[in-house]
């Protein structure tokens, strides 16, 4: 387990590596203009001075290991267009909190929702609540996010009687993000919950319990339940950790001053430092969530040692 | 000298090229010892025709593709960019639906009608060569990756790398630095999507590779590519069409997400992402949401129908249903 657990975490820092790299670089073929706010009144000259003192003018690599030693002392750059002069982090620090509540929120009602539903279509499997859950399920997953969104925001500020955009004061403007955020996940857990179910009704253990007059409900949730959650709980890390960095679509269709609404403002505004900064976050986020995921299965279920399963590929 | 019937004293008489020639072979006659009336491809098209719903998706389906493709050969049909004018010269803009622009006209005075159309194309456009894309570089990759053995540890390792990247950010990225474009959305969803692809075809090659049948095949001297192309791909089918048709409603999504954040296609190429962007801004004003409702309303039933569609296909062409 600890050998497989290091070999992960140093796979995952190659990556983030790669990645740091990358965006880095690529972001570097960018127009100087992302750098100024005052781009146009500026003269050649001055441009060449302000880049030279920024460091843009140096050569990549030196850059870049420049970038990297502020990185490892927690600081991501300062903001060149969106809050002109402001470090990166403190800009974030505001921000994180708020989505940390959304997506603890949202985390919280897709579990609460999304399960009993999973498992409800399971033991009604071809009758009405299958076929309903079934029709919710294919209208999420199939639906772009962004279109249902828009209706929720559009109908659902009409029926509640609320302003379209978020307010901190309000608690009624907390409504309709949260479903927004929770109805993708309660679709996910409750399609794949229904799936394991089923199958896990049809392993023959369950039928000689039924057979030997093991009661129903209890067969259900001591056996079938638990077994078929396991596969699940890898992706409640990444779902959750993904709802803290804020989803990028709610918040600004809210405008929820959170971290997600700021990627789009970063790129409207051409914040380059910004969007690098924000998108390195992400990555290191997905890449935790992954890492935790992994971890959570292998303690949640005896049987699955990862150490095994690298040898057997 | 009884012994000697009739028949051998005829024998004994023919020549050698006589006594031995070929039996006649009816190709008929062979086929009629092991006959039935399987077929693949009717059997998956009798079980898909089974599911009404499907079938049902797939009708309005092939109807929409097909008016998407005939719409600006009909008469009277306004160009997409084509700015229609009140009198006195003023743009007529934000007009409802009437006789003339059927769904109405947008803040520019053009018809909403024919950009929906157009959009469709250019969204269909994009979410079939996104689809096309990940199916030739995710068989090639996959193929190669299980049934290469030397290249097993190279693209394992190059997978765990690039699979922890979350897609989303690659496609905000390239969007990001790149020219705005068909081209550029095709490339930045494509660039990762064959992963999940790939990796698939690798687990099932590497389980059917060594299976007696493709065992004897090689014995036999069967050339790689035949084994390949007749012994493990048609294994596949099913799951390669459902990855296919799945690929199209999350390509026309990613482009809605991409043209929400900015960084969508320039406001000239109609596309179903930047009208229904054009629509979201003008929710706030009841009288103008016909220019959300239609985009949307075309976005969720093209991309409902390929789900349903591609997972009906993909059961039905499992021969397990097929009895």
């Amino acid at each position: 387990m600890a050998k497989y657990l290091i070999k992960r975490v140093a796979r995952s820092f190659l990556t983030l590596f790669i990645v740091i790299t990358i965006v880095f670089s690529l972001l570097r073929l960018m127009p100087a203009e992302g750098y100024f706010n005052n781009y146009d009144k500026m003269t050649p000259g001055k441009i060449e001075r302000e880049l030279e003192l920024l460091g843009l003018n140096d050569p990549l690599p030196t850059q870049l290991a420049r970038f990297y030693g502020k990185l490892l002392q927690g600081d991501l750059g300062v903001s060149n267009r969106y809050r002109v002069g402001v470090p990166i982090t403190e800009i974030l620090r505001t921000k994180f909190p708020l989505s940390v509540a959304f997506g603890v929120a949202s985390m919280i009602i897709s579990l609460l929702f999304g399960i009993p539903l999973g498992a409800w279509m399971a033991r009604r499997k071809n009758k009405w609540p299958d076929h309903l859950g079934t029709i919710f399920i294919v209208f999420i997953e199939a639906v772009p996010s962004a279109v249902y969104y828009l209706f929720i925001q559009m109908y659902g500020t009409d029926i509640f009687g609320i302003s379209m955009l978020f307010s901190r004061d309000n608690p009624r403007t907390w409504i309709l993000p949260v479903i927004s955020l929770s109805l993708g996940d309660i679709a996910y857990y409750a399609m794949w919950l229904r799936r394991y179910m089923v199958d896990e009704m049809n392993k023959d253990y369950v039928r000689l319990a039924v057979a030997k007059g093991v009661g129903s409900r209890d067969l259900m949730m001591k056996h079938v339940f638990r077994n078929a959650f396991v596969p699940l709980v890898q992706y409640i890390p990444s779902s959750l950790l993904l709802t803290l960095v804020g989803s990028i679509y709610v918040e600004s269709l809210y405008s929820i001053p959170g971290m997600g609404g700021l990627l789009v403002s970063a790129i409207q505004a051409q914040d380059n430092s910004l969007v690098q900064a924000l998108v390195i976050i992400y990555a290191s986020i997905s890449i935790l969530g992954m890492i935790l995921g992994d971890i959570l299965m292998t303690l949640v279920d005896p049987r699955i040692s990862f150490a095994k399963k690298e040898g057997a590929r | 000298m009884s012994k000697f019937s009739n028949a051998d004293r005829k024998l004994k008489n023919l020549s050698e090229k006589e006594l031995f020639s070929f039996a006649a072979q009816n190709p008929d006659d062979a086929e009629r010892i092991g006959y039935t009336d399987y077929s693949y491809w009717r059997s998956t098209f009798r079980t898909f025709m089974h599911r009404k719903v499907a079938v049902a998706l797939l009708i309005v389906m092939l109807l929409l593709l097909l008016f998407t493709f005939i719409q600006p050969l009909l008469p009277g049909q306004a160009s997409p960019n084509e700015i229609f004018f009140q009198e006195g010269g003023i743009a007529l803009s934000n007009q409802g639906p009437s006789a003339e622009h059927w769904f109405g006209t947008n803040n520019a005075g053009q018809d909403l009608w024919s950009r929906l159309w157009a959009g469709t194309r250019t969204s269909l456009l994009i979410g079939f060569s996104v689809a096309i894309v990940q199916a030739i570089i995710g068989i090639a990759i996959g193929v190669l990756w299980g049934y290469v053995r030397k290249l097993d540890f190279f693209f394992t390792e190059l997978y765990n790398i690039f699979d922890n990247v979350p897609s989303t950010i690659v496609l905000i990225l390239l969007s990001y630095i790149m020219k705005r474009g068909v081209i550029t959305m095709i490339f930045a969803m494509s660039i990762t999507n064959w992963l999940g692809m790939a990796l698939f075809i690798r687990n099932q090659i590497l389980m059917i590779r060594d299976r007696d049948y493709n065992l004897a095949s090689r014995c036999l001297g069967t050339p790689v590519h035949r084994i390949i192309f007749k012994n493990l791909l048609p294994y596949l089918v099913s799951v390669i069409m459902l990855r296919m048709a799945l690929a199209i409603p999350g390509a026309i999504g990613s482009e809605v997400f991409v043209s929400y954040i900015g960084l969508g296609l320039p406001i000239e190429i109609p596309s179903l992402g930047n009208l229904v962007n054009v629509g979201r801004t003008l929710m706030m004003s009841p009288s103008l949401r016909y220019q959300l409702i239609f985009p949307t309303l075309i976005v969720s039933i093209i991309t409902i129908s390929f789900y349903v569609i591609g997972n009906s296909f993909s059961d039905s062409a499992d021969p397990k249903n097929h009895v």
